[in-house]
Parts: structure tokens; C-alpha cells; sequence
């Protein structure tokens, strides 16, 4: 079933899942992904949009295999934390790889995937996942 | 068919998908004892022919060396768009960053939309109407069960931008398009696998569009086979290409660098378009390269290109073609037809 309210959020925060915008908090140094107005650290609504660099190690993962119903089609999938090159901590998707020949610490970069379909019938949203560096 | 001033490809950037199925798996579970290739790429559960053009065009952004927003044309071919209505078009030109002043469009022909939408670019530069435009052809096409489509059909695109003569990599010489219409493989709305005319699509279909375009195109520019290194035609098989070659009077070498159907099956509106990326990635300068499409209903457009000085510089900015074929993982039948959703949950 397809969330009416949930078009204009995908709509909303398009540039920012298409293209790995993050934010950098001005007054701690911050810098974290996606972008938000206000600082995860400290509360600072002094944020700028960073175009936040694509390659970086894969720190942790976990494999998905009862994911939320909107995913079900995708399990098993692997979701991991990413460190970007700059120290960014991203939690994303890891994509093109054999589940259980995955290892910690790969070099990885970032891919456009599909996220989700809202339904059969609804939008298609797309973002930001990674792979292990080709 | 030429531009009143001289273009050419600025950037290149072509994509496949990790994934592989050998053709012995897929005759294994029809039963059949011959297949046409080795193996065909498949695309993973979160890839499309959207996704898939997203990267080809991201490589050859990198290859170009433009801020993106320069790019003022985005044209998609492809006859397998994620969408029946909505543009696959806007959606890659603000991954990629370059709305919203743009010309933006999708455009289908079976296998030959990707190579007339780099035409149409080609044309909107050539007039002096935007300074770079940006073509792909990208397609995740589907076999029935069973049918022969499925040894085939493949998935993957190739992305072109094509700016200025002096910036080029490569010179668009001469272009020639041949269209009759021919009923020779088609898809009516609603229906998921597309239906084909049996022997109908080789004669009349494959070889008679071809020849005719690469003819027309060698005629109007004064060239012959010989003066040629290279020519990539569209590749449905192995075997057509070959054939095709023979009977314009191409020779084996001339066709082999950019014939790749045998290790990534037929990638549609990308095929001969990956087929350039390829003989891109080994070119000298100074190399003329002829590109003959082939799109179902039907239809052929030749393009004539002439490589730079630029070309050996802007090669590594990328992932060549081979990079992309060696990554593989390969999946079983059961694997693959959970991929192309062939059955549901
Ligand atoms: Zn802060």
C-alpha cells in the first residue's frame, strides 16, 4: 500500500539520497550523512550541505534476512556502516556481493541503486548504496 | 548525414552488471543440448535500466571533465524503462546533477534507441544549440522462458557526451539512419516478454537494415571497408554480427574488439554502443571506427567516428569495458529468475 505522505518526503530528499549529500556542522566540526538541519553532536543549526566523498572501508555489516515488508523481496541483503575517506560514518546498503563472502574492512564506493518500490503500483525510490571498490 | 560544424565524443562510460548466467545453466533446465554464447550478464534485484545508465553516464562525466551542469541535453534510449510513464531521463540528470535548465527526454526503438539518441545530440551540438549533450542507451531486456530470447537477453548500457570538435576524443565523421517498417519482434503494452518474427528477424530484419545504413553512411562519405580499424555492429548473437561483416566486407579483425555478446549477451540499446566504449578503451589516435545499431520495427544508424589525441588521456578517468567484464558472480537458474522476477513471492 502506498503512503500517501510518503511522495513528498521521497521528493524531498532526492539530491541528498541521489548524491551522497551530507552535512557539516559549522561550530563542532561534525560531518554526517544524510543531511539534517541540526547537528547530531550539538544541537548547532549551523549546517552546510557537503558533497561527501564516494569511497571508503566497510567497518561492520549484518546480513538482512526478515527485513521490514517493503524489502522483502530484496532479503537477504547486507547492511553495513561505511567510514567515508573524509571519516563520515554512513549506515547503507552493501550491494553486489555474495553474503557469506563478505569481509570486514573491504575498500568500498558508492553505487545508485534502486531502494525501494512503494508497491506494484507506486514511486520507485533510488539512492545511494555501496559496493566493494572495483 | 553530417553536422554543419564539426563534434565529437568528449566523454565515454560504459556499464554491466556483476552478475552472470552461463548459457550451459539455462539449456540445463529447458533441456536443450546447444546454446548461441558463453554466458550473459543479469542485473542484481536493485538494478534497472535507469540505475544501470546512471553509472555509464557518471564514467563518462569523469572521462569529459565538465562540471555536469554544462551537460543541456540528456537523452535516454531504452525499451525497458522502470517506468511505462515517467522519464528515466530527469531522474539520472539529478543524480547526476545537472537540472533543471535542460533539455531531457527518453526515446525508444528496441536496440537502436541508444544510438539515435546520441544522433539527436550529436545534431543539437553540430547546430551550435547546446554545448554538450549527453546520450545513453541502457536496457535490462528479457527473455521468455524458454524461449531462445532468454540465452540472450542481457543487460547494461554505455553513456556518450558529445561536445565540441577541439575538446573530442573522437570526431563524429558522417552519420546515415535507415528505417522501413518491419515487423520483425515486438512487446504490445501490458505484456511482460516480447513476441519476434522467428527466421523474420534476420534477412529482412537484421542484415538488410545494416547493410543498408553502413552502405548509405560509406557512400555519402566517400569510404570503404579498408578504411576502417574498426566496426561494431549491433550484436543480437555472435553470430549475426559476423555475418554481417563478411557480407559488407569487413574482416574478423576488424569486428573483434568491440564484439562482446559472447561474454555478456545481448545488452540491447546498449550493445553496440558498449561495443564503441570497448574499442575505445584500445584505440590510437588518429583510428576510424564505424558503429552500425540495429533496432527491432525497424531500423539502423550508422556513425562514423575519428579518434584523437585526446582519447589516450581521458581513457584512464574510468573503468574500462574489461573491468566491468571481469567482475563476475555467478548465479544458478533459480537465482536468476528471482532477479528478473520471473517468479513472485
Ligand atoms: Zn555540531
Amino acid at each position: 500500500m502506498v503512503k500517501a505522505n510518503s511522495i513528498p518526503r521521497v521528493w524531498r530528499e532526492r539530491t541528498i539520497k541521489y548524491r551522497l549529500i551530507g552535512g557539516k556542522c559549522k561550530k563542532c566540526g561534525k560531518s554526517f550523512y544524510p543531511f539534517r538541519r541540526i547537528c547530531p553532536r550539538c544541537g548547532s543549526e549551523e549546517i552546510e550541505e557537503v558533497h561527501l566523498p564516494r569511497e571508503g572501508k566497510l567497518l561492520y555489516y549484518t546480513v538482512i534476512r526478515a527485513p521490514p515488508s517493503d524489502f522483502e523481496e530484496y532479503a537477504p541483503y547486507v547492511v553495513g556502516i561505511v567510514e567515508l575517506k573524509d571519516g563520515t560514518r554512513v549506515l547503507a546498503q552493501i550491494t553486489d556481493v555474495v553474503e557469506d563472502q563478505l569481509e570486514e574492512g573491504v575498500d568500498v564506493e558508492a553505487v545508485f541503486r534502486k531502494y525501494r518500490e512503494q508497491g506494484k503500483e507506486g514511486i520507485i525510490e533510488y539512492g545511494i548504496k555501496f559496493r566493494p571498490k572495483t | 548525414m553530417k553536422t554543419s560544424r564539426q563534434v565529437g565524443i568528449v566523454g565515454y562510460g560504459a556499464y554491466v552488471p556483476i552478475y552472470r548466467i552461463k548459457n550451459q545453466e539455462i539449456a540445463r533446465v529447458w533441456g536443450k543440448s546447444t546454446w548461441p554464447i558463453k554466458e550473459k550478464s543479469v542485473p542484481g534485484l536493485d538494478e534497472d535500466s535507469l540505475t544501470m545508465a546512471y553509472e555509464a553516464s557518471y564514467n563518462a562525466v569523469k572521462r569529459a571533465q565538465i562540471p555536469p551542469e554544462e551537460i543541456e541535453a540528456v537523452y535516454v534510449g531504452s525499451e525497458s524503462p522502470p517506468y511505462a510513464v515517467k522519464p528515466s531521463a530527469t531522474v539520472i540528470a539529478e543524480a547526476l546533477g545537472i537540472t533543471p535548465r535542460l533539455i531531457a527526454i527518453d526515446m525508444e526503438f528496441a536496440c537502436r534507441a541508444g544510438t539515435t539518441a546520441l544522433q539527436s545530440v550529436i545534431g543539437l551540438v553540430g547546430s551550435g544549440m547546446i554545448k554538450y549533450g549527453l546520450a545513453v542507451g541502457t536496457d535490462t531486456a528479457q527473455g521468455r522462458p524458454g524461449d531462445a530470447l532468454e540465452f540472450t537477453a542481457a543487460a547494461g548500457a554505455a553513456a556518450f557526451i558529445v561536445g565540441k570538435g577541439e575538446e573530442a576524443l573522437a570526431e563524429i565523421e558522417a552519420t546515415y539512419s535507415y528505417v522501413t517498417d518491419t515487423p520483425d519482434f515486438w512487446r504490445r503494452e501490458g505484456q511482460k516478454y516480447p513476441r519476434h518474427g522467428g527466421r523474420f528477424t534476420g534477412d529482412p530484419a537484421y542484415f538488410k537494415h545494416i547493410v543498408e545504413a553502413a552502405r548509405g553512411l560509406m557512400s555519402e562519405a566517400g569510404l570503404a571497408p579498408q578504411d576502417f580499424d574498426y566496426v561494431v555492429f549491433h550484436q543480437p548473437n555472435l553470430k549475426f554480427p559476423l555475418r554481417v561483416a563478411k557480407r559488407l566486407g569487413f574482416s574478423k579483425e576488424q569486428v573483434s574488439a568491440g564484439l562482446l555478446s559472447g561474454i555478456i549477451g545481448n545488452t540491447y540499446a546498449a550493445a553496440s554502443m558498449i561495443g564503441l566504449a570497448a574499442v575505445l578503451d584500445k584505440a590510437k589516435p588518429g583510428e576510424r571506427i564505424l558503429v552500425v545499431s540495429f533496432g527491432s520495427g525497424a531500423g539502423s544508424d550508422a556513425i562514423s567516428l575519428v579518434t584523437t589525441e585526446l582519447l589516450e588521456q581521458k581513457r584512464s578517468l574510468a573503468p574500462l569495458v574489461e573491468s566491468y567484464i571481469n567482475r563476475r558472480i555467478y548465479v544458478d537458474y533459480a537465482t536468476y529468475a528471482k532477479f528478473r522476477g520471473k517468479i513472485m513471492r
